[in-house]
């Protein structure tokens, strides 16, 4: 059995090395989207020609405030104050909504108890989230984490819950005519499954958390990327407005496109 | 000596009763069908029998040393490939990866795949031969006993011929006993030394059929001359509700 835990590290290994190595295809595969993004920043430019400086910088200008921003040492500072924000919201309601989720997912009862919180949460207006963290916990990160969590749980959460409650159970009377082991059970039949739910989902709320951390800084803290939208918009400094958002959209591009997508890719390899 | 004996098994899912009295033994060597009208109880017999279902009413004593099931639909890990489908069975008996996956690679040729099918996954597999996989996930275990559901029911003509001929082969060199549950009276004829008749509502025997061929020497014409005759009897023609003008 141990001989069989190490080839099954191996054989994960081999996995991540298989991500690896088929990345530059990937990558490669990659020139329509690319190409798609240079049309939206014609666009863009377009809208600057007929505008004006003012109401829509010009991509070039954006970029050029995006460069010195990004050698200056206060803006890296927000970011990675932004990030700090971002990752232990999100990964509170990674960690409490999986396995919530899971464990809802296998009892008939909570999973139907567990439906309308769930469309509470969701139909609650992370606005109204921001209001009341603000009252409960003031102006700080204690807010924006809150936000951030309690937004991106639900989706997480129905993720787990879908995963489990979908289960099959043909493939459970197979594993039990075969008399599988216990972790061969959860590995082979029951984990594959599950993950396929719960995957995405991560990426959702992941997407999700990103959005609602910048609104959140942007009404409760002074710090952050959010803040310092704030101030640009105060100080009508569009440039640098839009340069914020293009940090933005660029690492959510970045996770999702470089980070995620590939990893999903080998994942669902099986699936139709 | 191994065997399946069951004694005076009833069940019940909530207050409907699915099976009433059911008493057989099935010995080492030997091939018992149950046959009976769809929704008449025969998986959930079947599953009692392989332990999937727990017994609630009477006993089920099963002493064969090893035992395998092949399902109706094949049943498949969406997420192994072929191979490693093939060796479920063997790693859950704790055999070691390497062997497993000689033995799988090994079984999976005989079943007529071919070497560039062992990487594919089931969604790449047709019908067929996703049923070649499932028996040879069970055939690999050399299992003394074999659990048949309706396995042959959604495959076209040769292919269950194919797979019957490997199992009448087993059967031959009494390698192997078998409990199977069909609606087809032909297959049973075909593979059975024993067939026992199940009514429906609740699920019940009603009647034992022998028949003492060797299976190697049952051909088309007996099976049909068989399944004449046993059309006429009057308890089939009642447990199927064939109207006959």
């Amino acid at each position: 059995m141990i001989i069989n835990i190490i080839t099954d590290i191996i054989r994960f290994m081999k996995f991540i090395l298989k991500i690896i190595k088929d990345f530059p295809a990937y990558l490669w595969s990659g020139w329509g989207a690319i190409a798609s993004i240079l049309l939206f920043i014609a666009f863009w430019d377009m809208g600057n020609q007929i505008y004006g400086d003012l109401v829509l910088p010009s991509p070039l200008e954006t970029f050029k405030t995006l460069l010195l921003m990004l050698q200056d040492e206060s803006v890296l500072e927000e970011i990675s104050i932004t990030l700090y924000r971002a990752s232990i919201g999100f990964g509170l309601s990674l960690a409490i909504g999986t396995s919530l989720g899971l464990i809802a997912g296998f009892f008939a009862t909570a999973s139907m108890m567990s439906r309308p919180i769930v469309t509470i949460l969701v139909g609650m207006p992370p606005i109204a989230w921001i209001v009341l963290a603000m009252i409960w916990f003031g102006m700080g990160d204690e807010t924006v984490i809150f936000t951030v969590t309690i937004a991106s749980f639900p989706i997480i959460f129905v993720g787990a819950l879908q995963g489990t409650r979908t289960l099959d159970g043909d493939l459970k009377d197979m594993a039990q005519s075969f008399k599988l082991p216990w972790h061969m059970r959860f590995f082979d039949v029951y984990f594959p499954h599950i993950f396929s739910y719960v995957f995405p989902a991560w990426v959702s709320g992941l997407g999700m958390a990103w959005k609602i951390v910048i609104m959140a800084e942007l009404l409760a803290t002074s710090t952050g990327i959010g803040a310092s939208l704030g101030v640009a918009r105060s100080q009508l400094d569009t440039p640098t407005a839009l340069a914020i958002v293009v940090i933005m959209i660029g690492s959510l591009m970045f996770i999702e496109y470089i980070i995620l997508e590939p990893i999903k890719r080998e994942v669902e390899l099986w699936r139709n | 000596m191994e065997k399946l004996e069951v004694k005076a098994l009833n069940h019940h899912f909530g207050f409907t009763e699915i099976l009433k009295n059911i008493n057989f033994t099935l010995q080492k060597g030997q091939v018992l069908s149950i046959v009976g009208p769809s929704g008449g109880g025969k998986t959930t017999l079947l599953h009692l029998c392989a332990d999937i279902l727990d017994v609630q009413e009477g006993s089920v004593t099963n002493t064969f040393t090893s035992s395998a099931f092949a399902f109706q639909e094949a049943r498949l890990l969406p997420w192994k490939n072929v191979i490693d489908n093939i060796a479920l069975g063997l790693l859950a008996r704790g055999d070691a990866k390497k062997e497993s996956i000689a033995k799988a690679k090994e079984i999976a040729l005989k079943f007529g795949l071919d070497e560039e099918d062992f990487t594919k996954f089931p969604k790449d597999l047709s019908g067929g031969m996703k049923q070649r996989v499932s028996f040879a996930r069970a055939l690999v275990l050399k299992p003394s006993l074999l659990f048949l559901d309706e396995p042959f029911s959604a495959l076209d003509i040769g292919l269950k011929k194919e797979l019957q001929s490997i199992l009448i082969e087993l059967i031959a060199k009494k390698e192997i006993s078998i409990l199977f549950i069909t609606h087809d009276l032909m297959e049973a004829i075909r593979l059975s030394d024993t067939m026992l008749l199940l009514q429906a509502d609740p699920g019940h025997i009603v009647k034992e059929f022998d028949f003492d061929k060797l299976h190697k020497e049952r051909d088309d014409k007996y099976v049909y001359a068989k399944s004449a005759e046993i059309l006429q009897d009057e308890e089939i023609i009642h447990t199927f509700e064939l109207e006959l003008k």
